[in-house]
């Protein structure tokens, strides 16, 4: 199985930010190429920018741990983990990454490709809003 | 003012065209464009895989710069572009066929290129370069396709509502674990060939002559234009409308002379060049992701490479037709006489030199000798002329700006292509320079490559299977195949000195920070 990871410093505190990450039902407003999702229970449905709906299992959502942990259903993708992981730099920063384990191998560059690009997002985001989220 | 028809075709050998000593296929267009005009005998990529190269034609760049550095990394949507020049010089522009600026693999439809497709607009407004809002790269009508109908680009679209019978009819590229797909086809069982039964009409090469000849006929007679037609072929599937494969008969077509016919042959060749030659023909090792995965090429037999040198000349035989109509398009709006045409590709094909196919880390005029023709406007009176001194890519940008009468924008490195030999000396053209960086899945191959005085010189940087001392040096001249690496010659070590010398004097500036690979291709 394939593992890309990718990651970013944000000028929040890790409580701020795992608001945020540990919300499920926000991910479409901060990740980029999805439109809309949906919660119910431990299904989040995921829709693409290109129409493209995804069922997904929440499988870790620890806020004390900061760390988030979801699964694409088995389709194209015979097998996937995507962990978020928000770690306390101690200075009101955070390290946030976001790692894809994936088979098929070149899809987890892909959805690797796209978690970069939400974490910027998220960053942006966060620093432009400096309220806490809590 | 002069107007601009910017020809490129993928994956395209120097020695495909007529005009090159290419005996296979018949391209007299093609052919009448380097009689008239200049045709280089030594042009030659500054990357030798899709994206980058391309993203060099667009941006005057290299690849360390404009920061393309493999396939995979879009290039920013502001980076520079030349089209974006002369879109402000008042000229209209257009891409129309392959672009791969951007990945085409795109679940979450996050890259322009993709999404105009779906839109059905002309264009996006996206910020350029110099913070001006205008066009996507600054041409004002794009139109996308590729290698079939997968996917979201206007081809595919336009095949799967007007023909959706013929869809399936190519060879499907990528297979079920999302690699390029070593299934083999034909009569052969060659990879990624197989026979098509799509119409020639329908096929992509016609679809991008047509929707060239559509925007032209859309525009004033007195317009000024830019406008990239990019055709898809003869870039693998071999998979060109099954109708006109009559034309040239694979059993007849010779082995080409890059082919080494015996085994014990070819592995002594690849054994004199750095070790990544010899693991990928075994199968030890894909270093790329353009190489199918479980394609092993030691497997290859002589008549699979008669094949798809077959099926590849067929698809260079159908662009240079479409092109001749595109002309004869041109010449019916009476606007030949102020037309410069430019025919080039980004990057060559093994197709079997060494006993490989297909592209990867391989410096060597398979991939690095291109087809280059500039037929300058006949209103300009420049005097028809071979070049053979090298020339790059990355001056293709630098033309256009000196065609359009448009001062040369600070973002270049390069000038504009020699008219002529004495032009070439006289500006200083002396070397090109090439560049290879891969990383996948822990394996990252990284190649420096110089050409100058008849000689090209490949430096290797430590990576998965390099140490960083290999290297590889080939007298173009004497050993026109590079078949005798002569790196560690004692008799031309001044000049390897002297080559790598000048190779890292002349690195391009890195583009930091690095950008990140968001796809596959």
């Amino acid at each position: 199985m394939a593992s890309v990871r990718r990651q970013v410093i944000i000028n929040r505190t890790a409580d701020d930010v795992y608001a945020v990450i540990g919300d499920p039902v926000t991910i479409a407003d901060w990740f980029p190429g999805m439109v809309n999702a949906t919660v119910d229970g431990t299904t989040r449905i995921i829709t693409t920018e290109s129409g493209l709906p995804m069922a997904e299992e929440i499988v870790t959502n620890d806020a004390i741990q900061r760390r988030f942990q979801y699964r694409l259903a088995p389709g194209f993708i015979q097998d996937h983990l995507g962990t978020i992981d928000v770690f306390d730099l101690g200075d009101g920063r955070s390290l946030v990454a976001y790692s894809t384990d994936c088979e098929p191998a070149a899809l987890a560059l892909m959805i690797g490709g796209a978690t970069g690009n939400a974490l910027k997002e998220l960053k942006r985001q966060l620093e432009e809003d400096q309220q806490p989220r809590r | 003012m002069r107007k601009i028809l910017f020809v490129t075709t993928d994956q395209q050998r120097y020695d495909t065209l007529g005009c090159n000593g290419g005996t296979l296929a018949r391209t007299p267009v093609v052919d009448a464009l380097a009689a008239a005009g200049i045709r280089y005998e030594r042009a030659i990529p500054q990357s030798v895989v899709c994206m980058p190269s391309r993203s060099t034609m667009l941006t005057g760049q290299y690849p360390s710069t404009h920061g393309v550095w493999m396939n995979g990394v879009p290039l920013p949507v502001d980076a520079p572009s030349v089209a974006a020049d002369l879109h402000r010089a008042g000229y209209r522009t257009a891409l129309i066929g392959k672009a791969h600026f951007e990945p085409f693999m795109d679940a979450f439809g996050r890259f322009t290129e993709n999404l105009l497709a779906r839109s059905g607009n002309e264009t996006a407004q996206r910020p350029w370069a110099d913070g001006t809002v205008g066009p996507h790269r600054g041409f004002d009508h794009l139109e996308f396709a590729t290698h079939g109908a997968a996917g979201m680009l206007h081809y595919a679209r336009w095949l799967g509502a007007n023909h959706p019978e013929a869809v399936g009819m190519f060879y499907a590229a990528i297979d079920a674990g999302w690699n390029v797909s070593a299934l083999g086809g034909g009569d052969t069982d060659a990879p990624q060939v197989t026979a098509n039964p799509i119409p020639r009409d329908w096929y992509h090469t016609d679809w991008v002559a047509d929707r060239t000849i559509a925007w032209l006929d859309g525009l004033d007679a007195t317009d000024d234009w830019f406008c990239w037609m990019s055709f898809p072929d003869p870039h693998h599937p071999w998979d060109p409308p099954e109708s006109e494969m009559h034309r040239i008969l694979w059993k007849d077509t010779p082995l080409p002379a890059g082919y080494p016919t015996t085994a014990a042959e070819r592995e002594r060749i690849l054994d004199d060049k750095p070790r990544h030659w010899r693991m990928w023909y075994d199968g030890d090792l894909v270093s790329n992701y353009e190489a199918p995965k479980h394609w092993v090429p030691a497997t290859m037999t002589a008549d699979q490479v008669r094949e798809v040198n077959a099926r590849n000349a067929v698809e260079c035989e159908l662009i240079d037709e479409a092109l001749g109509r595109v002309l004869r398009a041109i010449d019916t709006r009476g606007w030949t006489d102020d037309v410069d045409i430019v025919f080039t590709t980004d990057h060559g094909e093994l197709q079997g030199d060494f006993g490989l196919l297909f592209k990867g880390p391989y410096h060597t005029d398979s991939l690095m000798r291109l087809p280059l023709i500039w037929r300058p406007a006949p209103s300009a009176h420049i005097a028809p002329a071979v070049v053979t001194t090298p020339v790059g890519l990355v001056e293709l940008a630098p033309t256009f700006c000196a065609i359009a009468g448009v001062d040369a924008p600070d973002y270049l490195q390069a000038t504009a292509l020699p008219i002529d030999d004495q032009d070439a000396t006289d500006r200083d053209k002396e070397r090109v320079l090439t560049e290879w960086d891969s990383e996948l899945w822990g394996v990252g191959v990284h190649l420096r490559t110089i050409t100058r005085n008849g000689w090209v010189c490949t430096t290797y940087r430590p990576g998965f299977v390099h140490n960083g001392n290999e290297g590889e040096l080939y007298d173009l001249g004497a050993d026109p195949l590079q078949h005798d690496n002569r790196w560690n010659d004692p008799a031309v070590a001044a000049l390897q000195s002297d080559l790598v010398a000048d190779l890292w004097d002349h690195q391009p500036q890195a583009h930091t920070p690095r950008l990140d690979v968001e796809a596959p291709v």
